[in-house]
């Protein structure tokens, strides 16, 4: 209630003191801040998580000197970022070289804006929600390419190539797994979707072939944003740092916090589209609309805590290990999995309360 | 407000479009080509059609480019630069170029444009009924067409990446 009424009491306030034209535009301008500032906060405390699961999994202690529990940790590695050299290759194609990182940011922060956070938080509900999602997914593979190519590094470019191959084929998986749950709700656009679970969430309303396409979206997923097992893309025994080799200072930081926020992204879509977003769990805090904040963001960092699990358990990949897991299992499985979750909708055979 | 954004997305489709052809760095000249398409995308969500403006986003932004770049990156080195053609031959392209422009105008400036009124977004419902209805105004021929075009496309690229046996294993 509280953060709807912030939201109306705002938008009112604006649209009196300012013709209609321009309070849009600050209305425009003021939601494009805040997304811009949690994208940066979500970023630095994704990588403060990550440091402290990894030391957690490997009996270390982890970051936590800065602060209480170390949680300055990560703004002060970021300050330190901001107060370096940037620098560049001489021989490098420097327009495409500064141009990389901004593609990687620009898509995962597009991305952000259509997730219903509770239901009356949602930048962008367009009608075609999911699909934009992959549309937007797609783009970001731009930036890392462009990135190895135009460092003008072998390693680099081995590291862009790799990822070039890995994202084109787990893309497939992505949209072939999430295609399976739009059987079941009937329509793309985020917030309908979390209309339909309030009968249930999809993966019960689902039950086997949801629980299947949950478990390949998450490997997939893991394989989209480039984290181990799947990250020969920057396999530093083999490639130094992969594409980002040659980055310095904040640029480089661009890379590292759109991998993490990727990763949010990643989660953030399994939330809404197996495990109902905002909703609660069995209705128990309907009264209560703004704890959607707390449920959505509880489910993403639960998802968020399960790839850093993967990335802590598992050996790296070799290539041709990758890409046969993608082509010969999980795109078959996935396809038979589509037909599988078409007969039970047709049959009627899903799980409602 | 729409005008406004009308122009400025024309004026990057116009400006990068030129680049893209004038460029002599090849992935340059791609990734201006990124920004043409990116931006007609742009235009398409100006006009609220969703389902299209994402379709441009995947299929081209997405597929064609990153499948271009890919092959710029496994022939083209860095400090390589295309060669500029001869006098001839941009004079004649040129020339080309202009009829071309020519027809398309004298179309659009002659065509009576009719502005629709209470425009709905088209869904995504509409759509896939549309393309699978075969009654009239249905799509579902060129659909089934299309689909075993794409078949055949995908046996002959399977056909060439196999190759032929270099020699008999007998």
């Amino acid at each position: 209630m509280k953060i709807v009424s912030i939201t109306k009491t705002v938008h009112d306030w604006l649209f009196s003191i300012m013709p209609e034209g321009a309070a849009s535009i600050v209305e425009m301008v003021l939601i494009a801040v805040a997304y811009l500032a949690f994208f940066a906060v979500a970023g630095l405390y994704l990588v403060l998580l990550e440091r402290r699961v990894a030391a957690w999994f490997q009996l270390r202690l982890g970051p936590n000197r800065v602060g209480p529990q170390g949680i300055f940790q990560t703004m002060a590695d970021a300050l330190k970022l901001v107060s370096k050299e940037l620098t560049g290759t001489i021989k490098a194609d420097n327009f495409l070289y500064n141009l990389a990182p901004y593609f990687v940011i620009v898509s995962s922060l597009m991305a952000l804006a259509v997730f219903p956070f509770t239901q009356e938080f949602q930048a962008f509900d367009i009608n075609i929600g999911i699909f934009f999602l992959i549309a937007i997914s797609s783009i970001g593979v731009i930036g890392i390419l462009l990135g190895g190519w135009s460092s003008n590094n072998k390693y680099a470019l081995i590291g862009a190539m790799r990822s070039g191959v890995q994202t084109i084929s787990y893309e497939l998986s992505v949209g072939l797994s999430l295609l399976t749950m739009v059987l079941l709700t009937g329509t793309l656009q985020l917030s309908e979707i979390v209309e339909v679970q309030k009968n249930g969430w999809l993966i019960v309303q689902g039950h086997i072939p949801a629980i299947i396409a949950f478990m390949i979206y998450m490997i997939a997923g893991t394989a989209e944003t480039n984290r181990a097992p799947f990250d020969l893309v920057e396999a530093e025994s083999e490639l130094g740092a992969g594409f980002h080799t040659e980055y310095s200072g904040m640029k480089f930081a661009y890379f590292f916090l759109a991998e993490f926020i990727n990763m949010f992204i990643i989660a953030a879509i399994a939330t809404t589209i197996f495990f109902g977003a905002w909703l609660s769990p069995f209705g128990i805090t309907d009264s209560i609309p703004w704890l959607g904040v707390f449920w959505f963001l509880g489910k993403t960092l639960l998802l968020v805590f399960l790839m850093m699990w993967f990335r802590w358990t598992f050996p790296r990949l070799r290539v041709d290990q990758l890409l046969t897991l993608e082509w010969k299992y999980l795109l078959p499985i996935n396809l038979v999995n589509i037909v599988i979750m078409a007969i039970l909708v047709w049959l009627n055979l899903t799980i409602k309360f | 407000m729409e005008k406004i954004i009308f122009y400025i997305l024309a004026f990057i489709i116009v400006a990068f479009a030129i680049a893209s052809v004038s460029s002599r760095k090849m992935l340059r000249s791609v990734i201006y080509l990124l920004f043409v398409l990116v931006g007609i995308a742009g235009i398409y969500f100006l006009i609220d059609y969703n389902f299209l403006a994402a379709i441009q986003l995947t299929v081209y932004a997405g597929g064609i480019i990153v499948l271009i770049i890919f092959s710029v990156l496994l022939v083209h080195h860095i400090e390589m630069e295309l060669e500029i053609a001869k006098p001839i031959k941009q004079i004649v392209t040129a020339l080309l170029c202009l009829i071309g422009l020519g027809v398309f105008l004298y179309t659009i400036y002659n065509h009576p444009f009719q502005p629709v009124e209470n425009y709905t977004t088209t869904t995504v419902n509409e759509i896939g009924k549309g393309l699978l209805s075969y009654e009239k105004g249905g799509f579902v021929l060129p659909f089934e067409v299309i689909s075993v075009l794409l078949l055949a496309a995908m046996v002959g690229a399977i056909v060439i990446a196999k190759g032929t046996k270099l020699f008999d294993k007998k």
